[in-house]
């Protein structure tokens, strides 16, 4: 089976003049095959974000190739990147910021089936779907962002990047910011929406919390100042850690 | 216990519109006044009687006359047009170019960026009237030359601000996902950032009205704006401020239409300002 994304040698140095070379990401090579949820964890500063960045062309890698469903996007500009959106899409870390204060969440969640030609109408009737798929009622598109709780904006979140029906989902840090509680309720939206997409919806899911991981992912990629350390199952990498620093990390939190 | 804070919130909501309407409805009252101004004067604001000259306000000249014997209140009505309608175009000169310029210098970054916010920190470090006197000297007087030696000084200050909140724009998460979203770079600037800086923008714009119908009136103090006997407030205020202690009304009258004028529009943008945002629409 082909993977929907393929990183190799991905790398990424910020320079500054009068600054030493900073390498965030350090060559970094992984593949998530479809159907599958691939979590990536590691403290902050430990090149997660960097990464999802990278893989989302948001920013420029130094080196290395991105190859997402077959097509290399590394380079990527203009009209073929906006291709390449349909079929890869994020969860922010902060739901509130990361709908437009201005628009309505209707406006959010509609605005990629808009840009790819649907109808004002269609995208309404979309929309209203889109919300109730995501544990929502209809009258959320008329909306604001600061309307409406962290949780219930997470919610939207989901439903704008799922609009398009994108073979890859990337959530960077998406229950961070939520409490413990509504925390779960996302991640049971998520799996949910698994199930019900089996082998048609690939999850990269960036976490810090270990414990969220295990619950939900496949496969667990452990990062630790831009190097993958350990990977496997997260079980396994869990009960059995062979690097310093997972072994840390999992006694942290025991 | 849910009643009184859903009240609050009608009774804020409720004001700001009300505050819209009072101030929009003076504003445009101010405008009509100003197109129609010939048609509204008492006495013919051009006619001299050098034997009633700065007499003071009676009932035949409500606000008394110039040192020509000319009636005061018909020069303040007509000076009107001149002064609120070069400023506004002025003004609306400055704000539209300056944000272009601004918002392209901060989304486009790099070598284009640094050219034009160079360009930008020359004319902001020249000491501005001379400048304006200077391409009014080079185009020669008159009120266009003025308008437009004023705008060339003055985008600067529009470029800055749209380019640093441009720039602040740029980093939120939602302009990435307006991107993820496949939307264009142009769709992006005029649905996601400008609705977002035009804010501050505006409130400047309108807190500049005042201040460039005052620079007008300067340029044309110095026979570089306005030409007499062309009725207009500033020079109307100029010229006769040596009369300052013997006929005062004079200098007032067309000071108090500046500031009655400039007033409107500062509470105007204010207005808008707070009326734009959504947050302040109730929750």
């Amino acid at each position: 089976m082909e993977p929907v994304l393929k990183v190799e040698d991905l790398t990424k140095v910020f320079s500054r003049s009068g600054q030493q070379d900073f390498t965030a990401v350090d060559h970094i090579s992984f593949e998530l095959m479809p159907g599958e949820c691939l979590g990536i964890i590691g403290e902050s500063g430990s090149g997660k974000t960097t990464v999802v960045n990278m893989v989302t062309r948001l920013l420029d890698a130094t080196q290395g190739r991105i190859v997402l469903d077959g097509e290399d996007i590394t380079h990527s500009k203009g009209a073929q990147l906006r291709k390449a959106y349909q079929k890869m899409q994020m969860v922010f870390q902060t739901p509130t910021d990361s709908f437009d204060p201005r628009c309505t969440l209707g406006d959010g969640i509609g605005e990629s089936l808009r840009n790819h030609g649907m109808s004002a109408g269609e995208t309404q009737k979309r929309v209203e779907q889109l919300l109730q798929m995501c544990g929502l009622p209809t009258e959320f598109a008329s909306r604001y962002p600061h309307q409406v709780s962290g949780g219930q904006c997470q919610r939207a979140a989901i439903a704008r990047a799922l609009a398009i029906q994108p073979k890859l989902l990337i959530c960077d840090e998406a229950t961070s910011s939520l409490d413990v509680t509504v925390q779960k309720e996302v991640l049971a939206l998520l799996s949910e929406l698994r199930g019900q997409q089996g082998t048609g919806l690939s999850i990269l899911f960036i976490c810090h919390d270990i414990a969220l991981v295990q619950e939900f992912c496949d496969r667990v990629l452990v990062l630790y100042h831009g190097d993958i350390v350990e990977q496997g199952i997260p079980d396994d990498v869990i009960q059995n850690p062979q690097n310093e620093y997972t072994k840390r990390l999992i006694n942290s939190i025991l | 216990m849910k009643e009184p804070t859903v009240r609050v919130q009608k009774i804020r909501r409720d004001s700001v519109k009300t505050r819209l309407i009072v101030f929009g409805i003076l504003a445009v009252l101010l405008l009509v006044v100003s197109v129609f101004s010939e048609y509204l004067t008492p006495c013919d604001p051009y006619l001299q009687d050098l034997t009633i000259a700065k007499a003071p306000p009676s009932a035949e000249h409500l606000l008394g006359t110039d040192r020509y014997g000319r009636d005061m209140l018909s020069r303040v009505i007509v000076g009107s047009r001149t002064s609120i309608f070069s400023t506004l175009l002025l003004v609306a000169v400055i704000t539209v170019l300056g944000t272009a310029i601004g918002v392209f210098c901060g989304w486009h970054g790099k070598w284009v960026d640094t050219v034009l916010m160079r360009l930008s920190d020359m004319f902001l470090a020249f000491p501005g009237l001379v400048f304006a006197l200077a391409v009014a000297g080079v185009l020669g007087g008159g009120l266009h030359n003025a308008i437009i030696a004023l705008a060339a000084i003055s985008w600067p200050k529009y470029a800055r601000i749209a380019r640093s909140q441009t720039l602040a724009q740029k980093e939120t998460a939602y302009i990435k996902a307006a991107k993820l979203a496949g939307s264009g770079a142009g769709k992006i600037i005029c649905k996601h950032i400008l609705p977002n800086i035009i804010g501050p923008i505006l409130v400047t714009s309108m807190l500049d009205i005042g201040t460039m119908m005052m620079e007008l009136a300067g340029l044309s103090f110095l026979g570089l704006g306005a030409k007499p006997p062309i009725a207009e407030w500033g020079s109307m205020m100029s010229d006769t401020r040596s009369l300052m202690n013997t006929a005062p009304w004079i200098t007032f009258a067309p000071g108090v239409a500046i500031f009655i004028s400039v007033m409107i529009f500062n509470l105007l943008g204010d207005t808008i300002r707070d009326y734009a945002d959504p947050r302040n629409r109730g929750r």
